[in-house]
């Protein structure tokens, strides 16, 4: 890579420690990426894994306790709950990763270009995040996906409006910082142009803790697209989703409690998986 | 999502007497104003027609335009955010309901007392669960219980908040009987009863962020220069604990639940639908499948505008009684 990364708690140690070896003695990034390429590899094999169809109705076997048949038992519509959990993951995954590239960039830009000149730059773009913030994530979520038609294009929409927040805020913080530190005055003294100052020496930097923030963010993406499909402002059926899951299986939890509980365990697995993932890179990069 | 951030200190610092304070309340009127503006121009970015979302997908050009009249589309832009602005500056209101025909603000001030009542038992709960396991972690630092604790937000990040709810009614409403399972109860006894489940529901999602600031906090204190001095004194480390630590912890968490508050409302909005409560969040839903536009723009600015006043008050609070800013306030 061309781009010199200047900050000195970035900077690798010697070419004797190999990028595998450094994750290797981090333990939590290894759980965790272990963690979600199991969750991943069942979702690209399942169909070479399971009999079953995830929305093939089977009137005739509904409402089964698990069994070597079905591992995690049928729903009240016979299907093989198993099937349609690695279905939906395959769903609410897609979802969440697709959903996240535009805010990941827009907020890393805008949180830039904001911290970097400051001033009423910074003054607008902190107060569009000011409004953004007063309104409970929850409520906007529901609002703008209702009122641009359920479904994924409605899901899209609200996190290209919203996503990009968090992202813009750490980024903003790390750049004021930084734009007061040594290294950026004197790119700033060669007379390098503000925008290169950012792509190329600005960017590399904030760069490991916006990865950082992706990795907690996307599990808060996935609990929203999950809440959505609950509330029935999501994924629609008969398209397999974690949260239509959960809810379909709510009037069950007296006789089929699994129905409702065992999805929401997929989703605390992403979760964990994630959030591994993320600590384990805020060590590494941490780590000299 | 979005994680909790530091209250946006306008360099506060070197000001002498109130101008911070001054500073802080322009601030919060500007953000309210973009507030107003977000939620006029809410239905106008999204795609789609308000009206034909009323109407149905397969209405007439006629009628979509008398709906159009009727809330008032038909005009210029400008002209549909002066009247939006004058209605809400004489009478607080964003419309009447298109279902009901009721004001959107008395359909609001209606629902608003149930739910307000469970953001403020949710806090409590917070509250007293957090210092209860902060307090463990940090007097057992490093050791099982610590390690417990610790690992507790990476679990609970993913959990929906909804979901939680659920477990929670298969457990303890379903299985043992000891709440009921949904609704609000009658009188003030059976009310609090009824939302208690909820409430912890709500909690449950706070918690996590709590203890983590909040054992950092404690063992800051606890390894500070007057503790220290304190204990080479032979005071009881209960009573520091108690008496010092604690004191001193308290504030944090208060500031940490105001920054939070966003999220503690919009949690509660989806608790309130798994619970069957017949609050804000029940309304938001009704207002959704009806498609009543006012209602929905209501909701959304009475939520955020609450959120705007209640951090300013937190912000405002915290200076007046942090001892450390006595001298700049």
């Amino acid at each position: 890579m061309k781009t010199t990364t200047i900050y000195p708690e970035l900077q690798t140690d010697g070419p004797k420690t190999t990028l595998l070896r450094r994750i290797l003695n981090t333990p939590s990034l290894l759980a965790g990426s272990i963690m979600f390429a199991v969750l991943i590899l069942l979702a690209v094999f399942i169909p070479y894994l399971s009999p079953y169809d995830p929305t093939e109705q089977n009137l005739s076997a509904f409402l089964q306790p698990p069994s070597a048949e079905h591992w995690l038992g049928t729903d009240q519509l016979g299907r093989d709950l198993f099937t349609r959990l690695i279905y939906a993951a395959r769903t609410d995954l897609t979802i969440m990763v697709l959903a996240e590239i535009i805010p990941f960039c827009t907020g890393i830009f805008l949180g830039m270009v904001a911290g970097y000149y400051g001033k009423w730059v910074d003054n607008v773009i902190t107060l569009i995040t000011d409004t953004f913030i007063a309104f409970p994530f929850y409520l906007i979520v529901i609002i703008v996906a209702f009122a641009s038609g359920a479904g994924q294009r409605g899901i899209y929409i609200t996190f290209i409006l919203v996503g990009w927040i968090v992202f813009a805020r750490v980024v903003r913080g790390l750049s004021a910082s930084f734009r007061e530190q040594e290294w950026i005055a004197s790119a700033r003294t060669l007379g390098l142009s503000g925008p290169r100052i950012i792509l190329r020496h600005l960017l590399p930097n904030v760069l490991p803790q916006a990865v950082v923030v992706l990795m907690t963010d996307m599990v808060g993406l996935l609990v929203a697209i999950v809440t959505l499909g609950y509330l029935g402002i999501g994924i629609a059926p008969p398209t397999p989703d974690w949260g239509t899951m959960i809810a379909d299986g709510q009037s069950f939890i007296s006789t089929a409690w699994w129905l409702s509980a065992v999805p929401g365990f997929a989703v605390v697995y992403t979760g964990i998986a994630l959030s591994l993932v993320g600590d384990g890179l805020a060590d590494l990069w941490r780590k000299k | 999502m979005m994680m909790p951030g530091k209250l946006q200190g306008s360099a506060a610092g070197n000001r002498t007497s109130y101008s911070w304070l001054t500073a802080a309340l322009i601030r919060a009127a500007v953000v309210i104003l973009c507030v107003m503006t977000a939620v006029f121009f809410l239905i106008r970015i999204v795609p789609g027609d308000p009206a034909k979302m009323i109407l149905g997908e397969y209405s007439t050009p006629e009628a979509i335009a008398a709906m159009h009249h009727t809330l008032g589309l038909d005009l210029p832009l400008w002209e549909q955010f002066i009247r939006f602005v004058k209605l809400l500056f004489t009478s607080g209101d964003t419309g009447n309901s298109i279902v009901s025909g009721t004001s959107t603000r008395v359909l609001i001030a209606e629902r608003a007392p149930v739910t307000m009542l469970l953001i403020g038992m949710a806090c409590v709960i917070a509250i007293v669960i957090a210092l209860l396991l902060a307090t463990v972690a940090a007097t057992n630092k490093d050791k099982l219980a610590d390690h417990l604790i610790r690992i507790f937000p990476a679990i609970t990040l993913g959990m929906p908040i909804f979901w939680v709810g659920i477990l929670f009614i298969m457990l303890l409403s379903v299985r043992l009987r000891w709440f009921p399972v949904g609704g609000v109860g009658e009188g003030w006894s059976g009310m609090l009863y009824s939302l208690t489940l909820p409430a912890v529901t709500v909690a449950f999602s706070q918690i996590p962020t709590l203890v983590r600031s909040l054992r950092a906090q404690m063992l800051e204190v606890l390894e500070s220069d007057f503790v220290v001095t304190l204990r080479a004194a032979r005071i009881p480390g209960r009573v520091i604990l108690f008496k010092h630590v604690l004191r001193n912890s308290a504030l944090p968490t208060l500031m940490l639940l105001g920054v939070n508050i966003s999220y503690l409302i919009g949690g509660t909005l989806v608790v309130e639908q798994v619970f069957g409560i017949k609050g804000i969040g029940s309304l938001l839903f009704t207002s959704i499948s009806n498609r009543d536009f006012p209602v929905i723009q209501g909701i959304a600015l009475y939520c955020a505008v609450s959120v705007v006043i209640i951090s300013l008050l937190v912000e405002i609070l915290a200076k007046w009684l942090d001892p450390r800013t006595k001298g700049t306030r």
